[in-house]
């Protein structure tokens, strides 16, 4: 009798733990592999063979194709550089430096991977598109209200997350985590 | 009381294979992964234009908007398989993709080095056919081999400013796939 109640209570627990943990890594993401800079964190490795099972998983259940090694690689941001969610109800910026790549390209996402509808059907921005001050350097705002300048409207969503792909860049192939680019930094300036 | 520890310890370790197995088995069981999502919109052996995504519909989650994509699906069965896609003016690139989504090879116009990107597809085995000559004097011959018989090669050229979309889409109207014997 004792026998059956622990191993009953034994496979339940082990079920909960095992499929928690499962569900907690794949909706969060694991660390394994991940170069972060800022609030920014790529997987260069899931562009190739040597890619980990956590992230087979994830694009398995996603459904997405993730950039080819020798083509680019993506960051991903959930937060601002000070933790805070990326809630499209606020204003954030972005701005500085982005590290060496023939191209790139800024995309807002809802958590799904979703473009979010907006009255000026504006979603990403290109290297080419981009408005620059005389040094080069350049100031996205990601706001639900229009801005001068360049402007990423959230459409007020509760939360975004923001996608940087570099194209034919040296990063994550060359380079390691101890000597990374730079990125842009996100901040948020207020929320309405 | 230690017999209780000794069940706790029991069902920490089941839990813990149980979560490298669910991890390790969900590739096997995913039903919507890309190349299922790709199966109905896709002939095979045949490079056909994906449309962009749009806030109402995306054949995949993140997809990048600034890109014009068009897919080969392939199917090595009946020989190797050469791709020829034409370089657009900004930037293009090509990756494949093995049935479970991993991107098992990538190239852009600038490490084609040309103005075509020309490769020939083809199975470890159908490698080994090649005779050798035929691999060494043909210098200028890219040869991939394919873990599978079955994947995806999508190829991705950017529009660097929105207006220049439908020059990207023409690019890639371009480029071709086809089954060859192999030779």
């Amino acid at each position: 009798m004792r026998l059956l109640f622990g191993s009953c209570f034994t496979f339940l627990i082990a079920a909960a733990l095992g499929l928690g943990a499962t569900w907690l890594t794949l909706t969060r993401g694991v660390a394994f592999g991940s170069l972060s800079i800022g609030a920014w964190t790529a997987w260069p490795k899931s562009g190739s063979v040597d890619i980990d099972p956590y992230a087979r998983a994830i694009i398995a259940r996603s459904g997405e194709l993730p950039v080819g090694m020798g083509d680019g690689v993506t960051f991903y941001a959930h937060t601002d550089e000070a933790g805070d969610n990326l809630d499209g109800r606020c204003t954030f910026t972005i701005s500085g430096m982005t590290p060496a790549a023939r191209y790139w390209t800024v995309t807002l996402y809802d958590p799904e991977g979703r473009l979010v509808a907006n009255t000026i059907d504006r979603h990403d921005f290109t290297s080419e598109e981009i408005v620059r001050d005389s040094d080069g350097r350049f100031t996205i705002t990601v706001a639900p209200l229009a801005r001068p300048g360049n402007w990423l409207p959230t459409a007020g969503v509760e939360q975004f997350m923001l996608v940087w792909r570099l194209y034919d860049t040296p990063i994550g192939v060359a380079t390691r985590t101890a000597k990374k680019g730079p990125m842009p930094a996100i901040e948020r300036k207020g929320c309405s | 009381m230690i017999r209780g520890l000794l069940w706790i310890l029991a069902a920490i370790l089941l839990g813990g294979i149980v979560h490298l197995s669910s991890v390790l088995a969900m590739p096997q069981t995913a039903k919507q992964d890309a190349y299922s999502r790709l199966l109905p919109l896709t002939p095979v052996n045949k490079v056909v234009a994906l449309s962009g995504p749009t806030p109402d519909a995306a054949i995949m989650p993140f997809m990048d908007p600034a890109f014009a994509q068009a897919v080969c699906r392939y199917d090595l069965t009946g020989g190797m398989l050469r791709l020829i896609a034409p370089v657009s003016q900004a930037y293009t690139s090509v990756t494949f993709y093995t049935r479970k989504s991993i991107a098992y090879y990538a190239i852009n116009d600038r490490a084609a080095g040309r103005r075509m990107i020309e490769l020939d597809l083809m199975t470890p085995e159908q490698h080994a056919e090649v005779p050798e000559e035929e691999d060494v004097t043909a210098a200028d011959r890219l040869i991939i081999e394919s873990p599978s018989k079955v994947g995806l090669i999508v190829l991705r050229a950017l529009a660097p400013e929105r207006g220049l979309m439908p020059m990207a889409r023409q690019a890639l109207a371009g480029a071709t796939c086809s089954i060859q014997p192999v030779q």
